[in-house]
């Protein structure tokens, strides 16, 4: 994925200097160890700012929504499934938009690289499928493979699904992946466990809501939570109103999630926020064969009706 | 100054006996994870003093996330019905264990603003009233680690009562404060370290503050004017990758912005001192509906206005930052206040 960036400068920097997009939205280089910061460049000369590799987790849809500028986004399989939807849900129009497709084979989890070392990293480098870690007082080359996001080891669709440009060749998409092994064990469960582990799931939770800001789909003008009048949830940690906010928002991503993996990434406790998601998303997956953000001609389902509807009740 | 010697065999002997007298607080190795939290001892556990910074600041031991000011009951047959009451509160002596020296120095900051001389918060005072900072010194400071540069330090004294050094097998306790000397007492430590001791704290601290690579500087910063400042073109490209999700507010040790809010079960209710955020919207929305920080690039630039100049005008002092890094480190897009100071400073 390293050597992508090269092309990424020559496609960014050609529709800047042809006029055909106002702004380029990608990354620049962070300034700590397995970090990059999303960033916009305005002139051509600038592009030599922009970096790609596989610290690239953020959903960069998120800095789509409203804007109204002529675009270039630089964009993984799940940010592109994310501009789909945007542009389905009216967030922004495909006209507006030049997408530079980046055929992904998965973002590091920073943690988890953090897990295998007793000190603090100093640097990360990638190179071929590798990743040379320093800590304050190791060395260790691991594998990115076994470094990934969740979500991304199990990703069916690395590459874009809507482009205009391309970064690079399409990858392999992974195949005979068991996308919901942890989903069944949690539909497993009796009553009293479910209740348990969502508990425990959610007991470090300080309801900052990062989860919520990172997600491309919760763009609300006025988050239910943040409504005073009524005011319909508590603002302390009481796990009542933690409960409440985390189950409400995950049903309000229900047919819309991409399992684009950025609320896990950015919750500053390490809650697994996808396991209140992914089973919306397996659901809509088994009741209604759909996987969001695939093609911009359909509607979600929860938004259409049919009148050959195979349930009674809706007829 | 007085300097005690703890030998580490002594060490959790000590902690129980003190146990008598205060709660003790320090910093816990969360289970199978990489990092620690700060919060209070159980009866049998020990601070864990190899921790790295926690992940959240220690600020919650006199500002809890969310705590109860007042009581009420709506119940019209009581004769108490509608009148807001101060619940009991016990502020037993709580030493902390193991705190940052900058972390320590971050209680100071946040003392300004709730302890003035019109106005002093009671439940803030109070705890902090009660607490007892046995802070450890930094001897390996992390990558993010600018405290040097911000009037703190690894080794800094201002926010301890006593400062620990570890030399190896003992730690050397400096004695501070009256409050740090009555806390060793109650622990039982009481030997003199030698004359040398004094000498090997200050190679020590010279060591560790050599190994701090990154510092920021302010100096321009306060002769710029306010609207220079306000009005910088670098706002946009510095809030753009902003999400507003608040995780820098809620680590940072200074972050002291809170909210008021009512929670009401049946006929009685508590009145509540929440934390709170400059990044979110909701923070500033008037009830006319107007928000005068309606976009996010207002809301970042408040962020920073507000740690490196407003306060820094306000109590002619330095910055409202210690330069942990906690918040460089927990911002999922990298947001590095080091660099943001530098431009406005530039």
């Amino acid at each position: 994925m390293l050597a992508y960036i090269d092309k990424i400068k020559e496609i960014s920097g050609k529709l800047l200097k042809d006029g055909k997009v106002d702004m380029v939205i990608g990354f620049r280089k962070g300034s700590m160890p397995m970090m990059n910061e999303p960033c916009f460049v305005r002139e051509a000369a600038d592009v030599q700012n922009l970096v790609w590799d596989s610290n690239c987790g953020i959903n960069l849809a998120n800095y789509l929504a409203g804007r109204k500028e002529k675009i270039g986004i630089i964009a993984k399989g799940c940010d592109t499934r994310n501009i789909v939807t945007h542009i389905v849900e009216n967030k922004i129009k495909r006209d507006q938009l030049t997408i530079i497709g980046v055929p992904c084979k998965g973002m590091i989890d920073r943690r988890k690289v953090s897990e295998r070392f007793e000190k603090e990293i100093i640097e990360a480098e990638e190179k071929n499928g590798s990743v040379i870690v320093k800590s304050a007082d190791a060395e260790d080359t691991l594998k990115k493979e076994d470094l990934l996001q969740d979500n991304c080891s199990i990703c069916i669709h690395r590459n874009p699904v809507i482009y205009d440009e391309l970064a690079a060749d399409l990858v392999e998409e992974q195949k005979d992946v068991d996308r919901y092994a942890d989903v069944r064990k949690i539909e497993a469960m009796s009553a009293g466990e479910k209740w348990r582990y969502f508990e425990d799931l959610l007991a470090p939770c300080i309801r900052c809501y990062a989860c919520r800001n990172a997600c491309p789909l919760c763009y609300c003008p006025t988050c239910f939570v943040d409504e005073s009048q009524p005011q319909w949830v508590g603002k302390t940690l009481d796990p009542v109103d933690s409960r409440t906010f985390h189950f409400l928002r995950a049903y309000h991503c229900a047919g819309r999630c991409t399992d684009c993996g950025s609320c896990v990434r950015a919750c500053p406790m390490g809650i697994d926020v996808r396991a209140f998601t992914k089973k919306l998303e397996k659901d809509a997956l088994d009741l209604f064969g759909w996987e969001a953000g695939m093609s911009v001609e359909e509607r979600p389902p929860l938004d259409t009706f049919k009148p050959d509807d195979p349930e009674a009740f809706i007829k | 100054m007085e300097i005690i010697k703890i030998n580490k065999k002594d060490w959790n002997g000590g902690l129980a006996k003190s146990r008598k007298a205060y709660r003790l607080y320090g910093p816990i190795r969360v289970a199978d994870k990489y990092f620690s939290e700060f919060g209070a001892l159980a009866e049998d556990e020990v601070p864990d003093m190899s921790a790295t910074d926690t992940r959240l600041s220690p600020k919650s031991i006199a500002f809890p996330p969310s705590e109860v000011m007042l009581e009420y009951t709506l119940d019209e047959n009581s004769e108490d019905c509608n009148i807001m009451k101060v619940p009991e509160k016990e502020y037993p002596h709580r030493a902390i264990i193991g705190i940052r020296p900058y972390d320590a120095a971050a209680y100071l900051l946040v003392k300004k603003n709730f302890d003035t001389s019109e106005v002093r918060d009671p439940y803030w005072c109070d705890a902090y009233d009660a607490c007892t900072f046995i802070g450890l010194a930094v001897q390996e400071p992390s990558l993010l680690d600018f405290s040097t540069s911000t009037n703190s330090g690894p080794f800094d004294e201002s926010g301890l009562d006593v400062l620990l050094v570890d030399a190896g097998d003992s730690y050397l306790a400096k004695v501070i404060t009256d409050k740090g000397k009555a806390y060793l007492k109650a622990a039982g430590w009481g030997k003199e370290a030698g004359k040398d001791a004094a000498g090997k704290i200050e190679a020590l601290k010279k060591k560790a503050e050599a190994k701090i690579q990154s510092s920021v500087s302010f100096d321009n910063i306060r002769q710029k004017s306010v609207m220079e400042l306000f009005e910088a073109d670098f706002w946009e490209d510095t809030a753009f990758a902003c999400m507003n999700c608040g995780t820098c507010t809620y680590v940072c040790p200074t972050c002291w912005c809170f909210d008021i809010q009512d929670e009401t079960h049946g006929k009685k209710g508590v009145r509540l001192k929440v934390w709170d955020s400059c990044m979110y919207p909701l923070f500033t929305l008037h009830t006319t509906g107007h928000n005068p920080r309606d976009a996010k690039v207002q809301r970042v630039r408040q962020r920073f206005m507000h740690k490196l100049k407003y306060f820094m005008d306000k109590y002619e002092d330095g910055i409202m930052c210690v330069g942990c890094g906690r918040c460089i480190r927990s911002c999922p897009v990298n947001i590095d206040i080091r660099n943001v100071c530098q431009l406005m400073n530039g």
